[in-house]
């Protein structure tokens, strides 16, 4: 007997974000599960990606053996550029960032709130070392803001809230957030569901979400 | 003649004085003038404030000038390094003092700094706990808050190509905050993998115009810091 296919996996989470990017976009890609969207740009689309340490045209990982210690991404990973890129330095890149020429930046998050409030660089915690880097930077100056995360955390609480109890990194910023249970649209009137995984019932989301969550949209 | 040349890296930060400001240039490991670092380490300056964007990796570089106790202030956008635990015990002690910055206001402290401009509006950190107690003003119908530039009394630099004026090109991903910085301090030292004669760089590929660099120091097979890191080398 099979089991049951329920929820999205990382990678197909990865996927069906890249779906909503665009031809053409200007994308930036935070560390983590976002890192996995290059990887499904689909068919007839181009995408140029944007690394905030001064790198426009990105390209995938470096291979074992060809890593290049002063050709890294944000993440301080081995990377490579592709044909047509460019490098330029800190204050060149975000003028990218923050004057709005990046179309869609992916992130990562530890807390969203029902109205697109972000927290992702701090728990507050009184021992906690804060680390901001660019996360700040890029949900004040690009447009749309997608997130993807696990819907609860290893623990189980639900990382979709009415209010972000951690530290903002910005305050009505997120677009659309991309979980293992759903797609969900952050609206003027709170979370939305856009399109649920396979085999996930809106009931089963609603229980997982720490706020008030809107059905599929009626047509 | 201007030959800002420098005959070896001692020589070159032998005048850092006590309670200096200090830039210093890369992204990690990428761009770092390492060789600068390990000569301020040999040379022993206290009480410093640095500026740059991380904390060092493992016991090297940065790190190892954090280590020594020279470092009283950090001003940075992401101390945590998964190859460090160097600032993150001194942090937890106590004893070094750490002033976070998101990594595009520190870039644009910078390079404001450098341009003779005092300070600057925007909208990071707007309803953020970073923004607490400084000046918030609408803009355009936006919040935006009040930052300040960053100036210091040195930058250290590392660069791919120099000649004697002082014109710089930088290798891929460690430019990144090493020509803002040599903008932004009243003096500035580079450390070249290649030296060139005047002429040798094409005007169109100066990416640093020799106006903004003092000092330039050859180091032709800089150490790479995660390679050390990799061998369990501690500087000193």
């Amino acid at each position: 007997m099979t089991r049951a296919i329920k929820g999205w996996t990382r990678e197909q989470m990865a996927m069906r974000t890249a779906m909503d990017i665009p031809d053409g976009s200007y994308v930036n890609l935070g560390i983590g599960i976002p890192e996995l969207v290059a990887k499904f740009v689909p068919e007839g689309r181009e995408f140029i990606y944007h690394t905030e340490n001064g790198l426009l045209g990105m390209g995938p990982e470096a291979e074992a053996g060809q890593e290049d210690s002063e050709l890294i991404n944000a993440g301080k990973k081995a990377v490579t550029a592709l044909p047509g890129a460019s490098y330029f330095h800190h204050g060149d890149s975000f003028t990218m960032i923050r004057g709005g020429h990046i179309d869609v930046c992916v992130l990562g998050a530890m807390q969203v709130s029902q109205y697109g409030d972000l927290a992702n660089w701090s728990t507050g915690a009184p021992d906690a070392i804060p680390a901001v880097g660019g996360a700040m930077d890029l949900v004040a100056g690009v447009k749309t803001i997608f997130v993807i995360s696990q819907h609860v955390t290893r623990g189980g609480i639900s990382k979709l809230v009415e209010a972000c109890s951690y530290p903002l990194t910005g305050k009505n910023v997120v677009t659309r957030l991309y979980t293992d249970l759903a797609v969900i649209d952050i609206t003027p009137e709170g979370f939305r569901i856009r399109e649920l995984a396979p085999g996930i019932s809106f009931e089963e989301v609603c229980a997982k979400t720490d706020a008030p969550l809107r059905p599929l949209k009626e047509n | 003649m201007i030959d800002k040349r420098v005959e070896n890296v001692a020589a070159a930060v032998a005048d850092i004085a006590d309670g200096a400001t200090i830039m210093i240039g890369g992204f990690g490991e990428a761009g770092s003038p390492t060789a600068l670092i390990h000569a301020l380490i040999d040379q022993g300056a206290k009480d410093l404030t640095v500026i740059n964007n991380n904390t060092g990796n493992g016991e090297v570089g940065l790190a190892a000038l954090i280590a020594s106790g020279q470092v009283a202030k950090m001003i940075c956008s992401y101390p945590r390094s998964s190859h460090s635990k160097v600032f993150p015990e001194l942090y937890r002690a106590g004893k070094i003092a750490l002033e976070i910055v998101p990594q595009g206001t520190l870039a644009e402290r910078i390079r404001a700094g450098g341009a003779g401009i005092p300070a600057f509006y925007t909208a990071t950190t707007v309803h953020t706990p970073l923004a607490e107690g400084k000046e918030i003003r609408s803009l355009e119908g936006r919040d935006y808050v009040l930052e300040y530039a960053l100036k210091a009394d040195y930058a250290l630099i590392k660069c791919e190509t120099a000649d004697r004026l002082g014109n710089l090109t930088y290798n891929k991903t460690a430019r990144n905050f090493n020509p803002i910085m040599c903008t932004a301090a009243r003096i500035t030292i580079v450390q070249a993998r290649k030296m060139v004669g005047v002429g040798d760089i094409d005007p169109e590929n100066v990416i640093t115009p020799n106006v903004f660099v003092d000092r330039v120091v050859n180091v032709a097979d800089p150490v790479i810091e995660s390679h050390l890191v990799a061998e369990g080398i501690c500087y000193p």
